[in-house]
């Protein structure tokens, strides 16, 4: 129990190092949002001040950073310059829509690469085992932008699946089930997307950790006791080659939020993806701190999961964190 | 005749005693006295936990005990430098049960025995080929298998092999920690025979820790039993045999397989 | 769920008939090696043979080959074996999945990494009787209990929900062997059962085996390198030496009376001091000249020759016959041939 006691404020301290980290470098980077309208005439300089002081930019870092992070303990995240509304709900309304298709995507991916993993490991060096790893080593060589383009071209040529946005025009008339095919629609090509690009490396790592326990004596005794072979594999080979492919679970739980900026923005998927890139051009603070900040929670909340995970299914872990 | 080896109430607790259940789990060293005269041959017998390897690390420097002493030809190694230890360290040397983990595999054999004169900066380089072969000679392995790597040769010779570098800084001491227990019967007779040798022409001094009273009645000189971290019975090889007077003793030597003796019937027959 | 495979009992004499058995392992260079070349022995129901061999004689293939367990590279080339009267070479992948553990028994070689790391004792003996046997949940818990107690007098609870690393070295040979009895085979295959164990648990292991051969009636094949282990344990002895056996015959007339140059010049290497009087302790012991046998060497005639002490010049040219010294006792050597 102390041990995840332990990785809890782990977690708890380095979260509030990165944001302070983040806070840091932000304010670091030459110009903010108002120095554009400084440059319009239209504009008194009395007036930028006045918006300065009200968003209280003129005052020194140390106080700006404990006024956020009392807000930010409160689920206030400052406060948008562009959109001129509070960060909190902002992100969470695209973090929504990101979340909706990176869960199904990773979902569908683990899915897909456990049984491909171990299919490929239990014919290890024979033809399936290389044609799979053939077809990941050349998906993985492949760009994700290409990858996510050249979708995008199959979409608009073949015209089967909408090219961009969460729903259609007109959504709110259509019945139930049309609703879910709508959004079955809309999603599918961004979940290609992220699935084609994470798919392979999870394929190889399942294959590998599986490869390296199936030579393993106790599969080889548990295979002298008559135990059937889907359960060898699935149960024994599986269980002991959890250790690796828990910490990646957990890995990709933290690349939730992060992991598909690119394919939002390639495909006009109305997520956290565009709306950090727009805030970064624009300078809009508080919106990339938050963006930034909410990516690092999801990040170091997958690895300690990852962590919890590790010692519900291994009880070596287990002893070994009661002994210290 | 001053022992070369002095343990005296030697006490090593592992994971600093913070809780109970740590330290009754782990092998420690509960008070061990020991000495050991030079060119004899002690055994250390005792089954695995009883700290028989603990104290090996001990006195080859490797481990620092929590309280006691150890002194090496008088010296107490406590007070000696870093400096010091370094100069102490080749005059004990130390094989282990399994050579293959610690001879790298893609050496050939004359390179694993001359690796001790490049760390110690010892004779030239020269030099370092021919006093390497002569060591070869000495454990029997041949000038063709001198040239081949550590993963082609078999046990035996690769136990050889270990035992020729334990020789090249000419130690006064060598701790055999289950150095036989891995081997084949026949093996076991010819390393067995070889450390006989060496010892009767170099006037080497073995500390031969193993499980297996067999080896151990056969070739030491002192047998002391370990149980549970304390010495429970030491004594001249004959006396612990043939009058044992501990109960792990006792047990120890029921355990032993034998068969030396054939059934009555078959005698007759 | 499967029906249960069934014995043939009454047209055979003995429970396992090998002959003939070659084995070879392939290398990557397409280099093949014989492991076993040309194996015959038989085993009678509720008989334990003692397996002698050196590392290199073919012992562990021997254990492997019994179970079609053969790692990476190792192909049964010849030969049949006859268990309770079916080739166990012609028997399908189902057919074998039955066998294994649920007719034949496996005891490997290392209790430490012969169980799943991560599954607790119990499970794992259950897992077993689960593979072959239908019982539902309370059955299956029951039965493993038993099967458990009936190995660890005492604690078997909490042995049965401990982890592999919670357990001593001996505790977890006891969990390998409650793994190998537990749907009543009628054969165990011990490879090095207690090779990694104190002498004080070795007994105790060999103690228990004894035991299950009186209670269960359980052939057993127990493959060693030291000969004093089967001294009291095993009925007869075959010894292998580079894949072919040298003398198989009776325990008590291959351990005393050892035939085969080979197995004679074994026996002596053991030291004999508990017995002997003091005055032997520190003499040389015998030893076998020259080094343990090249698998890859394929030349003719008997493989010990370059080392044995008695050796003739038609040793040279041919491999000696199997050759009966007494009603049970056969040597392969030109010493007894004809």
């Amino acid at each position: 129990m102390r041990y995840l006691i332990r990785r809890t404020l782990h977690a708890v301290f380095l979260l509030l190092g990165v944001s302070l980290l983040t806070f840091l470098f932000s304010a670091l980077t030459p110009g903010n949002y108002f120095d554009e309208m400084r440059l319009n005439p239209q504009i008194s300089p009395e007036t930028v001040a006045a918006l300065r002081a009200q968003y209280q930019l003129d005052r020194p870092l140390p106080v700006r950073y404990a006024r956020w992070l009392n807000a930010a303990v409160h689920g206030q995240l400052g406060f948008s310059f562009a959109y001129n509304s509070p960060v909190a709900p902002l992100l969470w309304i695209r973090a929504r829509n990101t979340l909706f298709l990176t869960v199904t995507a990773t979902l569908l991916a683990w899915l897909l690469a456990l049984p491909l993993g171990v299919w490929s490991a239990a014919r290890f060096g024979r033809l399936p085992d290389r044609v799979i790893s053939w077809t990941t080593a050349s998906l993985l060589v492949i760009p994700d932008l290409v990858l996510a383009l050249g979708l995008l071209i199959l979409a608009v040529r073949t015209g089967w699946f909408p090219t961009g946005g969460l729903l259609s025009v007109g959504f709110d008339e259509l019945s139930a089930l049309q609703k879910l095919g709508d959004l079955a629609r809309h999603m599918a090509l961004p979940v290609v997307a992220l699935v084609l690009a994470t798919l392979p490396m999870l394929v190889r790592h399942v294959r590998a950790s599986v490869a390296e326990v199936l030579d393993a004596p106790f599969l080889r005794a548990a295979l002298g006791h008559g135990i059937p072979y889907p359960k060898l594999l699935y149960r024994y080979a599986l269980r002991a080659a959890a250790n690796p492919l828990l910490s990646l679970f957990g890995f990709s739980i933290g690349t939730l939020l992060s992991g598909s900026l690119l394919v939002e923005v390639v495909m006009s998927w109305p997520g956290l993806g565009p709306l950090l890139l727009e805030s970064i051009l624009a300078r809009d603070l508080y919106v990339v701190i938050g963006g930034v900040l909410l990516s690092m929670i999801f990040l170091v909340g997958g690895n300690l999961f990852a962590d919890f995970l590790l010692y519900w299914a291994d009880p070596r872990i287990r002893t070994a964190a009661s002994a210290k | 005749m001053q022992p070369l080896l002095k343990v005296e109430n030697l006490v090593k607790h592992y994971g600093a005693g913070r809780s109970a259940r740590s330290k009754d789990k782990l092998a420690a060293l509960d008070g061990v006295s020991l000495s050991v005269l030079p060119k004899t041959t002690t055994a250390l017998v005792g089954e695995s936990g009883s700290g028989k390897s603990t104290l090996a690390l001990c006195i080859a420097c490797l481990e620092h005990p929590t309280s006691g002493s150890i002194s090496f030809e008088g010296i107490d190694l406590a007070s000696l430098d870093e400096n010091q230890l370094r100069l102490l360290r080749p005059q004990i040397q130390l094989v282990f049960q399994d050579p293959a983990s610690s001879l790298n595999p893609r050496w050939t054999a004359l390179e694993i025995v001359s690796e001790p004169f490049f760390v110690q900066r010892r004779y030239s380089k020269p030099d370092r080929a021919v006093r390497a072969l002569r060591l070869l000679d000495r454990v029997a392995i041949s000038r063709k298998m001198a040239a081949r790597s550590a993963c082609e040769l078999s046990g035996g010779q690769k136990q050889r092999l270990a035992i020729a570098r334990a020789l090249a800084l000419e130690p006064k001491l060598i701790i055999l920690d289950e150095a036989l227990s891995a081997l084949d019967c026949s093996v076991q007779a010819q390393i067995s025979n070889l450390l006989l040798e060496l010892q009767a022409s170099l006037g080497l001094t073995y500390l031969f820790i193993t499980h297996d009273f067999g080896m151990a009645a056969h070739l030491a000189d002192q047998i002391a039993v370990m149980d549970r971290g304390r010495v429970v019975e030491s004594g001249s090889a004959e006396n612990v045999l043939y009058s044992p007077n501990h109960e792990a003793t006792r047990a120890l030597l029921a355990a032993t397989p034998r068969f030396s003796e054939p059934p009555a019937e078959l005698v007759h027959a | 769920m499967v029906e249960k495979y069934s014995p043939m009992v009454q047209t055979m004499t003995s429970l396992l008939e090998v002959e003939n058995l070659r084995v070879s392992y392939s290398a990557r260079t397409g280099e093949v090696c014989p492991a076993l070349s040309g194996v015959d022995f038989d085993l009678g129901y509720g008989e334990i043979l003692g397996v002698l061999g050196e590392s290199g004689s073919g012992k562990s293939t021997l254990a492997a080959a019994l179970l079609r367990l053969l790692p990476a590279g190792g192909k049964i080339q010849q030969g049949s074996i006859l268990f309770e009267g079916r080739n166990l070479l012609r028997a399908s992948p189902q057919e074998l999945r039955k066998i294994r553990g649920g007719r034949i028994g496996l005891i490997s070689q290392e209790p430490s990494c012969s169980l799943h790391p991560t599954l607790p004792a119990g499970q794992q003996v259950s897992d077993v009787l689960a593979a072959h046997e239908n019982l539902d949940r309370r059955a299956l818990r029951q039965k493993t209990g038993h099967l458990l107690a009936s190995v660890f007098p005492g604690d078997s609870e909490r042995i049965s929900r401990s982890y592999p690393h919670e357990l001593s070295g001996g505790q977890r040979q006891r969990v390998l062997i409650a793994q190998a009895i537990a749907c009543a085979p009628s054969l165990v295959v011990a490879d090095e059962p207690t090779a990694s164990l104190d002498p004080t648990t070795q007994q105790e292991i060999l103690q228990l085996f004894r035991t299950l051969r009186q209670k269960l009636g359980l052939a057993m094949i127990l493959i060693t390198h030291n000969p004093a282990l089967l001294a009291g344990l095993a009925d007869r002895i075959l010894v292998l030496y580079a894949g072919r056996i040298a003398e198989i015959g009776p325990s008590a007339q291959v351990l005393y009376s050892p035939q085969h140059p080979y197995t004679a010049a074994l026996l002596r290497c053991l030291p004999s001091h508990l017995a002997e009087p003091p005055s032997t302790r520190k003499a040389r012991l015998h030893v076998i000249q020259g080094e343990a046998p090249d698998l890859s060497w394929h030349g003719n005639g008997c493989q010990f020759e370059p080392r044995c002490t008695e050796r003739m010049e038609v040793c040279k040219r041919d491999e000696p016959p199997a050759a009966a010294v007494s009603e049970l006792h056969e040597v392969s050597c030109f010493k007894f041939a004809g």
